[in-house]
């Protein structure tokens, strides 16, 4: 059964451009960048073609590109930088839907000495400005805010946030993870002192992800060993992936109108006929200033582990924020924080599409869903009695 | 993804006996939407007094509609005292087993089926016993020492698994760990008490444990300490050599130097710098 791939949030496929680029990199030219002879040399040159390819992208200057194990990485490096360079500040600030690797850390920190500022968000996600731009003091040694969310895809106005706090002078990271290849990521508008991307989501393997460090930011690195990355950066490069990684970001440059034609009707064809075919469902988060490929919905009444299995069943792969799916006890932190209620956070399911997802796929996941919803509400306590309470 | 049997997902991919019974003998209804899983499960009995009849409606996981479609199987045919002897053990037996995470899932079926045969032998619902340790799932002190008693539950993660207890928040983490303690009958290890010290004696203990513990591991990294000053509970430290300008000397003197103080000399103490 070949899988019909809607969990592109979570990882996407590597492009077979980007896997050919990489090929030649593990046993033919495998010399290490830093050699002295030209065998290593010539991947060395490689390499730097893959970073000017990546700050092309963002654009950036290739200087300003540091290549990382993976987007926690580039995010953890940022956080700890900031904090590192000014230990005197002791106040941090990021948003209640983080991910895992900022929320963590900044977690992390508040058990170490800081205060750690958490902006909340509104019923549809959107963040709280005023309670960001009142947070703000001459204490703070970071604001860390995602461009874009992994579970929602509602998009955050980094723009005029970076503008606020580029005059104030207070350092700003912006984990651009999600948006990078679905929205138009420019480091000359968007004044972010440091921003994360991560290879697997933009088509490159996993195990490769980018920081990019502004020119003149105060800068101390995570890694330490060798002088790779132009000392930002220890350790002996990835180099296969890091030119994958380079070939992506040239291919994420050259599809990207795709993604807001092709992916977004995809994906609103996708919502909306589920809306029509399927009672008591919600979408989850702005639907206006959204991700193009993204759609988080819930379906009332039932549990999200159950419908993914289901659809499992099928070949459609698709996550859930339910408490079930995560392992832990509670359901997501990102649609906690946002008030959804918990008869419709436990049913949640994101679907989230590629330009490799075709007009068949999507058929078919229409056509599976409401028989699948209506099974599982079938055998729910709460379905009849939660419809009669309306 | 979890790892479930082969049964467990027949089960869940074809419940049996779904749906309501109008006059059912009995009648138990477990969870909530908040928890995340609930169940309801309904039997009636024949004129031998045996389960006839039984059917069931789960909100929750695949492994929740599994243990509830098991167990309406296993009830079929069985008197109510043979029913009352159904662990949750069994139920997850009978599926080939859970993944420990979803150990909660089975206890839910036993949980439901207590209900059921209270409500038959016309017991009003029993205002839950006990006191409520976890706050976020609503599981009380008595819930908690059965779970540990009847499946020999270890740690924190165990009770979890089993009855959610300390699953949300995790502020209740040292009650439940003090509940398995006394459970399982180890006695509570008594608080080391550490005997007042003058403050010569505590400036004394601070340069031993410097010396021994702290200096030796900053002198690995080309670095050293100096003690200034003590005063109140502050200990003044100057960091020195290669520690003296590194970015991370924030991190040592928390993590490392006041940990080191604070485990050995006074839980009180801050480490601060010059």
């Amino acid at each position: 059964m070949k899988p019909v791939y809607v969990d592109n949030n979570a990882t996407t496929k590597v492009d077979p451009e980007v896997l050919e680029e990489m090929l030649p990199y593990f046993s033919e030219m495998y010399g290490n960048p830093s050699s002295m002879h030209s065998f290593g040399g010539e991947v060395g040159r490689k390499i730097r073609e893959a970073r000017e390819r990546v700050a092309a992208l963002i654009n950036a200057s290739p200087e300003e590109i540091v290549f990382t194990s993976c987007g926690t990485e580039s995010d953890n490096t940022a956080i700890m930088a900031a904090v590192n360079t000014t230990p005197f500040k002791k106040h941090v600030i990021i948003t209640r839907v983080e991910h895992p690797a900022i929320k963590n850390m900044a977690e992390y920190l508040g058990k170490n000495g800081y205060r750690v500022t958490f902006v909340p968000v509104d019923g549809k996600g959107r963040l709280d400005l005023d309670y960001l731009y009142q947070s703000l003091s001459d204490d703070t040694a970071i604001v860390s805010i995602m461009w874009a969310n992994n579970e929602t895809g509602v998009i955050f106005p980094v723009e005029d946030i970076s503008r606020v706090l580029h005059e104030r002078g207070i350092p700003f990271h912006t984990d651009a993870v999600q948006a990078a290849g679905k929205l138009s990521v420019d480091v000359q508008k968007i004044k972010a002192d440091m921003l994360s991307l991560s290879g697997h989501k933009i088509h490159a393997p996993k195990g490769v992800g980018i920081l990019y460090v502004r020119k003149g930011t105060r800068f101390s690195p995570y890694m330490i060993g060798g002088h790779q990355e132009g000392g930002k950066r220890g350790g002996t490069e990835n180099t296969a992936s890091i030119i994958g990684m380079g070939k992506a970001c040239e291919l994420a440059g050259k599809h990207l109108e795709e993604e807001s034609t092709v992916v977004a009707k995809l994906r609103d064809r996708l919502e909306s006929e589920i809306l029509k075919s399927v009672p008591s469902t919600i979408v989850n988060g702005e639907r206006e200033n959204r991700l193009p490929g993204t759609t988080n919905i819930s379906f009332e009444y039932i549990e999200g582990e159950s419908i993914l299995l289901m659809l499992n069943e099928l070949g459609i792969c698709a996550s859930s924020g339910s408490a079930c799916t995560s392992g832990s006890l509670e359901p997501s932190h990102v649609l906690r924080a946002m008030g959804v209620p918990y008869t419709a956070a436990h049913g949640s399911i994101r679907f989230s599409l590629s330009r490799h997802n075709t007009d068949a796929e999507i058929d078919f996941i229409i056509e599976k869903i409401p028989p699948i919803i209506s099974r599982l509400r079938d055998l729910s306590p709460f379905w009849k009695q939660g419809r009669g309470n309306k | 993804m979890w790892e479930y049997t082969d049964k467990v997902k027949e089960h869940f991919m074809n419940p049996r006996n779904v749906g309501e019974i109008e006059d059912a003998d009995g009648i138990g209804e477990v969870g909530s939407i908040a928890c995340g899983d609930a169940l309801k499960l309904m039997f009636k009995l024949n004129d031998k007094k045996k389960i006839e009849d039984v059917k069931f409606q789960t909100f929750g996981c695949a492994s929740a509609i599994a243990s509830s479609s098991a167990l309406t199987e296993m009830l079929k045919g069985l008197t109510i005292e043979e029913a009352g002897k159904i662990t949750n053990d069994d139920i997850a037996e009978f599926l080939g087993g859970l993944p420990k995470e979803k150990m909660h899932c089975s206890v839910m079926g036993r949980d439901a089926l207590e209900k059921a045969i209270g409500y038959y032998r016309g017991e009003s619902e029993k205002v839950k016993e006990g006191e409520i340790v976890c706050e976020c799932f609503g599981v009380t002190d008595i819930e908690i020492k059965r779970a540990v008693t009847e499946n020999n539950l270890k740690s924190i993660e165990d009770v979890t698994a089993y009855v959610k207890a300390g699953g949300g928040c995790e502020s209740c983490h040292e009650k439940i760990q003090e509940i398995i303690d006394s459970t399982l009958g180890n006695s509570v290890p008594e608080k080391k008490k550490v005997p007042e010290m003058t403050n010569i004696e505590k400036i004394r203990l601070i340069e031993e444990v410097i010396e021994n513990e702290i200096r030796p591991m900053l002198k690995k990294d080309r670095g050293n300490i100096k003690l200034i000053d003590f005063v109140g509970n502050d200990v003044i430290v100057e960091m020195r050599g290669a520690c003296a300008n590194c970015g991370t000397s924030q991190f040592t003197i928390k993590n490392f130097v006041e940990d080191k103080l604070r485990e050995h000399v006074s839980h009180d103490l801050n480490v601060k710098e010059v």
